[in-house]
């Protein structure tokens, strides 16, 4: 019984990181329909930044954080500009090949020796990990830490969404673009500053997940980057409580399956469940289906 | 164009063995070492898998990214034919059709529940089927021991020599271009320029959209069959997202709708990989990637089209029949 609800808390710790990822792929989606399939590559980069921030550069963890985002949200924004824009208005297959090419150029020339170089990193915490036992029960003050920061970034992020004038404006463009163009929303602005987020989410999510899991590399951001999709997408894509809740779904999926059935099925079990879902509900548990029109 | 169809076949047939003579040529001359007939028969099987793609996103629009793990397939099934069977002609031929056999029923297999989903979202499901198929490789030597796992398998006999390869090339060019050509394939096309409307007109989209995707995965499971028997050595990374992007690029950069297109790119493709590891030497291997993706994303903001368009020549231009008199129609 311990050993599940350990297992329950570990699933709770990796939904989470997984949720800090799919919020930017459904801001994303909600607002373009595009899947930003860079989101794990900007994940990636803003666990190095984090890395390098509290190994090399000397700055306090929490200021690694923050930096990390800023970075990444800059990031965020000028893929946007350069390789989705000149596309918005084409076929969506095409900005999404667009967005494949953009995953692997970050992620290959990041491999390249002058940038982050190919091989695994080990993260050296910038803190001690503490163990508490309550009831039986180990929990780390990393996971107290993740937990946290995430439940803030979620409150934040729907302040900033429902109450502010900004996400009025995201939300309007969510709709159609035109319209929040004729009501005088500034389209292009919105949406980088929504690429904008959505990439700083994503870093926060990549350092937390560098100090929880402290192995990193350049390939790191494939999986959870689609894994999060997943999660998105089983939630309800374009739907924040959506990508939340599809998050934490997934995060206890996969650790359940790591912990009771076979490790080596953890991926397998996270695709099947995108398989699954895309065929029973593919506008996700929360979605609302919507008939096509012509 | 200006050809009449039959010529256009005498053409084709003429073209062909002019090739082949060609290469023979320079094969015997000295002029074509072992290393580039060997990275010829790679580019002939990489146009056979290309074709596959082409038919599946090219020409009926179904946006396919796991197209590798069907060329996987095929291998896979078909060394375990031969390395169980020995090498001889006749079991060789099996063991193609076990290959192509296998990735068209899986392909049909994952096609019932998938092709229900259109665009990204199909996008998204077969690369999610692709990366279960490599960990299926992955873990495969735990239920067949032969298959040898995430080590690789070995042991298959190597008895795919470039002739065989050639006419399973020009078999496949035929078939693609005589499918593309018939009514079913018109439907195709319809199905990628509006599922609706061509829905609407009365083409039953999910069998069209079926009979593509099986024909192409099958396409590339014979690709793969070929790949296994002329480089005996199978490793589950072969087969995983990376390769996958290779077909879509080839297809993407030839030009969506143009077999033509594809043929000529998949060729190019191969040897242009292979240039840049000469020049490069082994700082290839770490630009290869950075490669890929510019070349992507230039081509997509820069040509969209691809460098051929839709256009198709020669013995691949469609086919146009006039009725003599006054109410004259295009038939197919």
């Amino acid at each position: 019984m311990e050993y599940f609800l350990e297992q329950v808390i570990n699933g709770l710790q990796l939904g989470l990181v997984y949720a800090l990822i799919a919020l930017g792929y459904t801001m994303v989606y909600g607002i373009v329909k595009l899947i930003n399939f860079a989101h794990g590559d900007v994940f990636m980069v803003g666990a190095f930044i984090g890395y390098f921030g509290f190994t090399n550069w000397g700055l306090p963890w929490p200021l690694a954080i923050v930096v990390a985002a800023v970075l990444c949200a800059c990031l965020g924004v000028l893929i946007e500009r350069i390789a989705y824009r000149p596309l918005r208005y084409t076929a969506r297959i095409m900005a999404l090949i667009s967005a494949i090419g953009v995953s692997f150029f970050i992620e290959y020339f990041c491999s390249l020796k002058f940038m982050f170089g190919p091989n695994y990193r080990v993260v050296q915490r910038p803190f001690e990990e503490i163990y508490w036992s309550i009831g039986g029960v180990t929990i780390s003050n990393i996971q107290v830490l993740i937990f946290v920061t995430v439940v803030c970034m979620l409150v934040g992020l729907q302040y900033l969404v429902q109450r502010t004038k900004i996400g009025a404006a995201m939300r309007t463009v969510s709709f159609d673009h035109d319209t929040a163009r004729l009501m005088g929303v500034n389209v292009d602005k919105t949406i980088s500053f929504t690429f904008g987020i959505g990439a700083a989410l994503a870093a926060v999510g990549g350092v937390l997940f560098a100090i929880a899991y402290p192995q990193i590399w350049t390939f790191m951001g494939v999986m959870p980057g689609l894994k999060a999709f997943t999660a998105a997408v089983l939630g309800g894509i374009g739907l924040i409580p959506g990508a939340m809740l599809g998050a934490l779904i997934m995060g206890q999926a996969e650790v359940m399956t790591a912990a009771f059935i076979s490790s080596q099925l953890r991926d397998a079990i996270a695709f099947s469940i995108l398989i699954l879902v895309l065929l029973v509900r593919p506008c996700g548990i929360l979605g609302k289906t919507q008939p096509e029109k012509v | 164009m200006a050809l009449k169809d039959g010529k256009r076949v005498l053409v084709f047939i003429a073209g062909v063995i002019a090739v082949y003579a060609l290469v023979k040529l320079l094969a015997m001359t000295g002029f074509l070492n072992p290393y580039w007939l060997r990275i010829l028969d790679q580019a002939l099987i990489m146009t056979i898998g290309a074709l596959g793609l082409s038919v599946i996103f090219g020409i009926s629009g179904q946006f396919s990214i796991g197209h590798a793990a069907f060329f996987g397939i095929g291998a896979y099934s078909a060394g375990l034919v031969t390395k169980s069977l020995g090498g001889d002609p006749f079991t060789f031929l099996l063991a193609l059709a076990t290959g192509a056999f296998m990735a068209g029923l899986v392909a049909f297999l994952i096609g019932l529940p998938v092709l229900r989903l259109t665009s990204d979202y199909l996008g998204i499901a077969t690369l999610g089927f692709g990366i279960i198929v490599k960990v299926g490789f992955d873990n495969a030597n735990k239920v067949i021991p032969e298959m040898g796992g995430a080590t690789g398998m070995t042991g298959i006999p190597q008895v795919a020599n470039f002739e065989w390869i050639f006419i399973f090339c020009i078999l496949s060019i035929v078939l693609a271009r005589n499918l593309v050509q018939s009514g079913h394939g018109r439907a195709c096309t319809a199905l990628r320029e509006d599922e609706v409307a061509a829905n609407v007109v009365g083409i039953n989209i999910f069998r069209y959209k079926m009979l593509a995707f099986v024909f192409g995965c099958t396409l590339a499971g014979l690709a793969g069959a070929l790949y296994a028997h002329r480089y005996p050595f199978l490793h589950p990374s072969s087969f995983d997202f990376l390769p996958s992007i290779d077909f879509l690029i080839i297809v993407v950069l030839g030009g969506m709708g143009s077999l033509t297109g594809t043929i000529v790119t998949a060729i190019g493709w191969v040897f242009l990989l292979e240039g840049l590891r000469t020049v490069l030497g082994s700082t290839f291997v770490d630009y290869r990637g950075v490669i890929y993706a510019l070349l992507l994303i230039i081509v997509i903001l820069v040509r969209r089209q691809g460098i051929f368009g839709n256009k198709e020549y020669g013995f691949l231009a469609p086919v146009v029949r006039r009725k003599e008199g006054r109410n004259a129609t295009i038939e197919s």
